[in-house]
């Protein structure tokens, strides 16, 4: 227990400094609730023009829509932590190197914590408004009680898949020497892969399954569909299987990487 | 003039020494905006059409808006990032150089990856040519030319407006990203979809249905109305209104105080 005081005190440290900015916390709030509702709209506009081509209820994807916005900086990917980027960049890695924690684990802990409070702070405000917007565009509860609880399982899950990748992004940074560019190359892969951009239920037969089984599905896909019932049933239970055995397989492979990356590190003048 | 090429020569030389970032940043912002358009593509193969407005219609669409977003990105990159620049002090600096102050913030970014996204938007452009029933005529062409040209002007002067509250705010706010990136993501589809309301706020508060919705009426030959292809020019208004707010922060302008 001893051995992971270190990390839950890093931990507390970025949560503190995560509560510092307020301010920028409700403007992005703002931002966010009319974001959700043009999305809303744009499908609502889907939905009128044939309801029945529609792959899913319209309240699923409303939910799907408003969970994303309130969750969004737990697995948006290029909520990026620009400290570990600019650490690499310019030198400051070396000062981590020297302390005697795991540079994953340390990480690891930070970017989580970061996300948690994040999330943590968007969410609680943001969902009050979308439950209390008028239909059809309102965030309706959630099926059942199992399927709630699911829910809160896996949208940890799904910050672990998510933070796993981003690690691996972090130490590639490690290998190119300005990280910019990667950072907007996974980016943009993942916003599409993952669903944030058009839910995964919406895109075509073959391409669909193909995007079921990679890592990214695992993110934000699961949970909020667990949520609002539209994946229940043997298709859930495989979707929770796979984002466990993602999770496992991104976290060995970041380890590896991480050892690799020690090993032949440069650290530029500082 | 000179001096403004003379400052994008700098910044693109700047910029070119991380050559690997550089290409990884375009690719990027290419795959970025093209899974934008697989997503129009999937959807609108999904449901046929959406309104009325059929697959090309909503390319048509996408592409401009693209073209005018990433074209004013390019420019007013500077007033994007004047948030920054207010910040670090730089802005005192660049007040007490004897050039023109507008000038100095556009040139001191110019936002070249851009070129990816410019280039993927013309090639989009070109398919929907192909494939939609728009019949050119030279008013059309001219039209589509205005909107360009309104476009762009509508962008930078969101920028310009967003810059200006900087000097009331000091930070940068997000809620102002709703009117420049949300804009471009959800104009990509004709804005009528989106229903009465935000018609509305689109025309009288922003005037966005200038250079988009109608515009395209005319180009879709949904009306007879030949005018509309001229409503682009009303950017020109709006931009002299948030150089005023611009004009209107400076004076108020305290510096960051460091």
């Amino acid at each position: 227990m001893r051995k992971y005081k270190k990390y839950l005190s890093f931990f507390r440290l970025q949560f503190n400094m995560g509560l510092q900015y307020r301010v920028a916390a409700v403007s992005g709030m703002v931002t966010q609730t009319l974001w959700g509702l043009m999305e809303c709209l744009a499908f609502w506009a889907f939905h009128e023009t044939d309801s029945f081509a529609y792959p899913m209820a319209f309240s699923a994807t409303v939910s799907y829509i408003w969970l994303r916005e309130a969750f969004m900086s737990a697995f948006a990917t290029w909520y990026a932590d620009g400290d570990i980027f600019d650490n690499i960049v310019n030198g400051g890695i070396a000062y981590e190197l020297c302390r005697p924690v795991s540079i994953y684990n340390m990480w690891f802990s930070k970017t989580v914590a970061r996300r948690i409070v994040a999330a943590g702070l968007r969410c609680i405000p943001l969902l009050t408004v979308a439950f209390v917007l008028p239909q059809p565009f309102r965030l309706s509860l959630p099926v059942n009680l199992p399927h709630f609880i699911l829910f809160v399982v896996t949208l940890f899950l799904g910050l672990g898949v998510t933070v796993a990748f981003c690690m691996v992004t972090y130490i590639l940074a490690f290998f190119t020497v300005s990280p910019e560019g990667l950072r907007v190359f996974f980016t943009s892969m993942v916003d599409f892969l993952s669903g944030a951009m058009i839910p995964i239920p919406f895109m075509p037969d073959g391409v669909r399954e193909v995007i079921e089984l990679l890592p990214f599905a695992g993110m934000l896909n699961v949970p909020l569909r667990i949520y609002s019932g539209d994946l229940a049933g043997a298709a859930m239970m495989r979707g929770i299987g796979l984002q466990c055995f993602w999770f496992a397989v991104l976290i060995a492979f970041g380890k590896l990487l991480c050892k690799a990356a020690e090993r032949r590190i440069v650290v530029q003048g500082g | 003039m000179k001096l403004y090429f003379r400052y994008v020569s700098i910044v693109l030389r700047s910029t070119m020494q991380y050559k690997v970032s550089f290409f990884l940043m375009v690719i990027g912002r290419f795959l970025l905006s093209f899974s934008g358009i697989i997503c129009i593509f999937f959807m609108l193969s999904r449901f046929g059409q959406v309104k009325g407005y059929s697959l090309g219609d909503v390319l048509l669409c996408f592409s401009i808006i693209q073209m005018d977003f990433s074209l004013a990105e390019c420019i007013g990159r500077g007033f994007a990032a004047f948030s920054s620049i207010v910040r670090q002090g730089e802005f005192d600096r660049i007040l007490l150089r004897p050039r023109s102050v507008i000038l100095q913030v556009l040139g001191s970014r110019f936002q070249i990856d851009r070129i990816g996204l410019i280039v993927q938007a013309v090639a989009v452009f070109i398919y929907v040519i192909a494939i939609s029933a728009v019949d050119w005529t030279f008013g059309k062409v001219l039209t589509v030319i205005f909107m360009l040209f309104g476009g762009t002007l509508l962008f930078i002067s969101l920028f310009m407006l967003e810059a200006a509250l900087t000097f009331f705010t000091l930070n940068g706010l997000e809620v102002m990203n709703i009117l420049t990136h949300g804009a471009k993501e959800h104009g990509q589809y004709p804005i009528d979809i989106y229903g009465k309301g935000m018609m509305r706020f689109c025309t009288y508060v922003i005037p966005y249905t200038l250079v988009q919705y109608y515009p395209l009426q005319y180009l879709l030959g949904r009306t007879q109305h030949w005018y509309y292809g001229l409503y682009p020019f009303g950017a020109v208004c709006f931009l002299a209104v948030c150089y005023g707010m611009w004009r209107f922060g400076m004076r108020h302008y305290q510096s960051a105080g460091s």
